[in-house]
């Protein structure tokens, strides 16, 4: 399955490859206009085309992440779910503190980080040892902040305030917070 | 003529500032400032890429923290607002051949925007009051880490920067839509509806096709002034309502920070900030291209009735793509996350694209084309964009911004590609085509340094957005501080491209005032000789 690290090294190389044929092209394209030859526009059907195309290149990377990026569906599908475990988190003063830890979280079951805070916003990430993100989200006061989330890979995760909450909470990390056990893969970037 | 002769007196002559019309000098009031503040926030940005790599001892996470803060306010309203409010309030009434509504309002947009934006920086650099641009709600009344007094100066900056805007707003509609003296009687609400595009709108429908009163950068610039407008509404609101919370603490009152909900406010927070980021930004931007194509090329707009509705089409979107920067807020309904963050967002790759395959092909048509330095800053320009959009739209995914979200990706790939590779690229190419008109054919110094301006900023821009990307992507916050070096390599990259960007101004800066010459610059703040309303000399006056 899927986790963030694959699906940020498909980035990665995609939007190179994407950055390098869009420099190529107006780089062709600054050489082609200072030329002499043929200046037709092109016909109707070529633009609606192209607009076509955006449309599904827009669109569709949408449906494209629903149907390989995990955590998609759940994100979506996320008040007809149960989840297997819930730990409270709670923020405050620029502190974030944990009900038990570690968090220990069994392979392939979903959990939710629910996450209160009782002053400012702030944010919620987990990260590997190697400071790649696993995932986040916002915690901001009065609102509802709840993560739902499956792990696939043991490791163990710190947590990281993703948001920023004024100079004092530039720093607010919480080492070794979740630890996952119980799977046949380790998480290469995220083992001690 | 020796280095220092024509520092101070310009080359060949430089700027004869005397033979200067009273708009003339109001456009380049505002763009000398304009550029002046580009100057800050690049040299703002240095200090925070040098931090990203190392903290610099004499600066506390307190004041980096502020420097983060005003960074971004001086860029946008201090430096683009400044040249883009110069250039459009010179070229509305230029373009539609009718004098402006009113010049002392003009000069007064200047003044309260250059003060406003000097202030608000003063609240940084004196108080180090650092709530961020965003101003999450409560933070900007946080006052266990913020000094009270530092919160009012940077209200008041802000104010001062939305009454400019205001001034900017009201000249602009009433210069398209007044009846200037000893005129006929202008047809206002026509005008009106054919600057919004209401009238291309009908068009679509109607057999028989009504001409278009105003021109298409009019149109362009009318749409993107009223999401000036609607976004200068909401941060007033915003700073009336922390405003209130830091003179209750002045006066003793403890007002809960609980009476405003903290999600709804960052709801209209973003409603607000999106019709500058996604709104008026796209907009001025393709306006402005089909204006520099038709000027570049001397030759109509390819599919100038397709350019028209995709105006109008942005302007919607840019009304209802907000919730792309709450995705990760998981109080915010799946519904609004769906819409308005991921479909409606999808439609700007449509409506910026409609723009850079209009703005080529007119390009396209008219050649063999001279690369001159406004043709090369507009191709800069719309590479940039053509970055900086499928990176947004990319973020603006669920999947993707549950990993991507707040990270250095966003601001490099994203932000600062878009702004500082596509939008100042497209400001640059402005600023060379109206060079010549606004100073009576001034020759340019050095195209040498021209060139070199160019392909420093064009490397600089892609170089350093590239590898903030790339750290963001390997889980680099932006706004966090890593003090064990987890992310040098990128860091320091980024580094060496930004400073090729700084070094570029430098270039260009100095370029200019060679151009112009110090006496030059300091004319164009001395009153106008002439008394007239025309935007250039006539013969016989220049």
């Amino acid at each position: 399955m899927a986790d963030s690290v694959a699906v940020l090294d498909t980035l990665k190389l995609v939007y190179t490859i994407y950055a390098l044929i869009a420099i190529s092209l107006i780089g062709w394209f600054a050489i082609r206009i200072t030329q002499n030859g043929q200046s037709k526009a092109p016909k109707p059907p070529i633009f609606y085309t192209y607009i076509g195309i955006l449309v599904v290149i827009g669109t569709g990377l949408h449906f494209l992440t629903y149907h390989t990026v995990p955590w998609v569906p759940i994100d979506l599908n996320r008040a007809n779910l149960k989840a297997h475990k819930v730990y409270n988190i709670t923020y405050k003063d620029h502190k974030i503190i944990l009900e038990e830890k570690p968090m220990i979280v069994e392979c392939g079951k979903k959990v939710i980080f629910e996450a209160v805070s009782e002053d400012l916003t702030y944010g919620f990430g987990i990260f590997r040892q190697n400071h790649s993100m696993v995932a986040q989200m916002q915690v901001v006061p009065g609102s509802r902040n709840d993560l739902m989330w499956e792990f696939h890979k043991n490791g163990t995760y710190y947590i990281r305030s993703t948001e920023y909450s004024g100079p004092k909470g530039a720093q607010m990390i919480v080492q070794d917070a979740i630890k996952v056990i119980g799977c046949s893969q380790n998480d290469p970037y995220a083992m001690k | 003529m020796s280095l220092m002769q024509t520092l101070i007196n310009g080359y060949e002559g430089g700027l004869k500032h005397e033979n200067m019309t009273p708009m003339q000098k109001m456009a380049l009031r505002f763009v000398v400032i304009g550029l002046l503040y580009y100057g800050l926030a690049s040299l703002e940005g240095m200090i925070m890429r040098l931090y990203e790599i190392k903290p610099i001892p004499l600066i506390d996470e307190k004041h980096f923290f502020s420097i983060m803060t005003v960074h971004p306010m001086v860029g946008i309203f201090g430096s683009s607002y400044m040249i883009v409010f110069g250039a459009f309030l010179f070229l509305v009434p230029y373009l539609m051949k009718k004098p402006i509504y009113s010049l002392k309002l003009a000069n007064l947009s200047w003044q309260t925007i250059a003060g406003g934006t000097f202030i608000m920086w003063l609240a940084g650099f004196l108080f180090s009051y650092a709530p961020l641009y965003t101003l999450y709600w409560p933070l900007p009344v946080d006052f266990e880490q913020f000094s009270t007094i530092g919160g009012i100066v940077y209200i008041v900056g802000v104010v001062f920067i939305m009454i400019g805007t205001f001034l900017y707003t009201y000249n602009v509609f009433k210069t398209i839509l007044y009846t200037p003296e000893g005129w006929e009687k202008q047809p206002s609400m026509e005008l009106l509806k054919s600057a919004l595009g209401i009238e291309g709108l009908l068009n679509f429908f109607r057999r028989r096709k009504k001409e278009h009163l105003v021109p298409l950068p009019i149109a362009a610039i009318s749409r993107g002034t009223i999401d000036m407008g609607l976004n200068a509404i909401v941060i007033s609101s915003a700073g009336v309502l922390i405003l209130i919370y830091l003179l209750g603490s002045v006066f003793g009152v403890d007002l809960k920070d609980t009476w405003v909900d903290a999600l709804l406010y960052k709801n209209i927070f973003w409603w607000g900030l999106d019709l500058i980021a996604d709104g008026l930004v796209l907009i001025f931007v393709a306006g402005t291209w089909y204006l520099l194509a038709m000027l570049i090329t001397g030759k109509d707009l390819f599919m100038q009735n397709i350019a028209r509705a995709a105006l109008f089409v942005e302007m919607v979107v840019s009304w209802t793509v907000w919730s792309h920067h709450l995705m990760s807020d998981q109080g915010q309904s799946n519904t609004l996350k769906v819409l308005s963050g991921e479909v409606v967002t999808a439609f700007e790759l449509v409506t910026q694209g409609i723009a850079v395959f209009i703005t080529l092909v007119t390009l396209y048509r008219a050649r063999p084309l001279k690369m001159s330095n406004e043709l090369k800053f507009l191709l800069g320009g719309i590479l940039g964009f053509m970055l900086a959009v499928p990176a947004g739209i990319i973020q603006a995914d669920l999947g993707m911004n549950r990993i991507l979200h707040n990270t250095q990706w966003v601001i490099g790939t994203h932000v600062h590609v878009a702004i500082l590779v596509g939008l100042t690229m497209t400001l640059y190419s402005a600023i060379y085509v109206l060079f010549p008109i606004l100073t009576n054919g001034t020759k340019l110094y050095s195209q040498k340094l021209a060139n070199w301006h160019f392909w420093l900023h064009l490397i600089g821009g892609i170089g350093m957005g590239a590898f903030m990307g790339m750290a963001g992507i390997d889980g680099m916050l932006r706004r966090a501080i890593y003090t064990n070096g987890e992310y040098n390599t990128y860091m320091i990259l980024a580094g060496i491209f930004g400073l090729m960007i700084f070094v570029a101004f430098l270039i260009f800066l100095y370029n200019i005032v060679m151009s112009i010459g110090v006496k030059g610059l300091v004319g164009i703040y001395q009153p106008a000789t002439t008394n007239t309303k025309d935007c250039v000399p006539t013969q016989k006056e220049s």
